[in-house]
């Protein structure tokens, strides 16, 4: 039985490979806005429940669902709407702020 | 305990006629979270049943357990292709709780503590074949597996027997609940392999 001291999530890096179907880049390292609480940040920090109905993402800030993945076989269905937006960033690793502008 | 739940160690049985197609038998019971579990006092806890027109039904703890009592031995099958023979649960049938409800709609959906929610025709739910159960194995129902009380309906995939169950809402079409609105079978026979769209 789980209990409350047990830990009974992963983090988001654990998203990395189902998503990749989805995306070019590896998207946990982009960051997220909770739609629910507007926390913001890297995807990998979020709480991923490994329920074998399917992927949930869940935020850590208030628990509201981030994002749901359900691989039915014949298709993959993936539910972004407790994401208020994504920001990927160009260099390697996405995690630098933005370059510059050009003088 | 780990992160996996303990119990996937059912053998294939696809000759057993107890077993709908592309099910197997466990003797143990897999815990699926999909989030945290939510931890519900008796004090705290109400059942509610929400009429088109906004009456509410309500049930305190101690007004549900003062109900006619049941005793279910039945079957259950996991979308996730697991089956467990011979469950033993105690509870409330819902046509108990539906006899002071007058409603003309055909569709529920139920909801759950922590926000779950899943659809199930009316008719699914009377004639004896649901109830809210609070006991399994003569023990308390354990959070885990949706204690204090959870809904069983057991002639569907259990995905629809939600947990942690607060209250029905009556509707008068059909609507997706968390899990179908996300790819999962708006009905879920297990008979019929009616697991996704």
């Amino acid at each position: 039985m789980t209990d409350s001291a047990d830990l009974d999530y992963l983090d988001g890096n654990a998203a990395a490979g189902p998503l990749s179907e989805f995306f070019a880049v590896d998207v946990v390292s982009a960051r997220g806005r909770c739609a629910h609480c507007g926390r913001t940040a890297a995807l990998a920090t979020a709480r991923l429940y490994p329920s074998s109905h399917g992927l949930l993402l869940r935020c850590p800030g208030c628990t509201e669902i981030l994002l749901r993945l359900v691989d039915s076989g014949d298709s993959v269905c993936l539910d972004l709407h407790g994401l208020s937006f994504v920001e990927l960033h160009r260099d390697e690793g996405g995690s630098q702020p933005n370059p510059q502008p050009p003088a | 305990m780990g992160i996996v739940s303990p119990g996937f160690f059912g053998r294939r049985r696809s000759d057993d006629p107890a077993l709908p197609p592309g099910q197997y038998r466990t003797e143990d019971f897999p815990v699926l979270s999909a989030g945290p579990t939510p931890r519900i006092s008796p004090d705290e806890w109400e059942f509610t049943i929400t009429t088109e027109t906004g009456q509410v039904h309500r049930w305190s703890w101690t007004e549900f357990l003062a109900l006619k009592q049941d005793d279910v031995s039945t079957d259950i099958h996991c979308v996730t292709s697991w089956s467990k023979l011979g469950t033993s649960w105690r509870g409330v049938s819902l046509d108990t709780l539906f006899e002071s409800v007058e409603s003309e709609c055909e569709f529920t959906m139920a909801h759950s503590y922590g926000g779950y929610t899943t659809n199930v025709p009316l008719d699914d739910l009377l004639g004896g074949k649901a109830w809210i159960a609070h006991q399994f194995d003569g023990e308390t129902l354990e959070p885990a597996h949706g204690g204090p009380a959870r809904l069983l309906v057991p002639h569907l995939y259990f995905w629809k027997s939600a947990k942690w169950v607060r209250g029905l809402e009556l509707l008068r079409q059909d609507e997706p609940g968390f899990w179908e609105s996300n790819g999962y079978h708006m009905y879920g026979d297990p008979w019929r392999e009616e697991r996704y769209w």
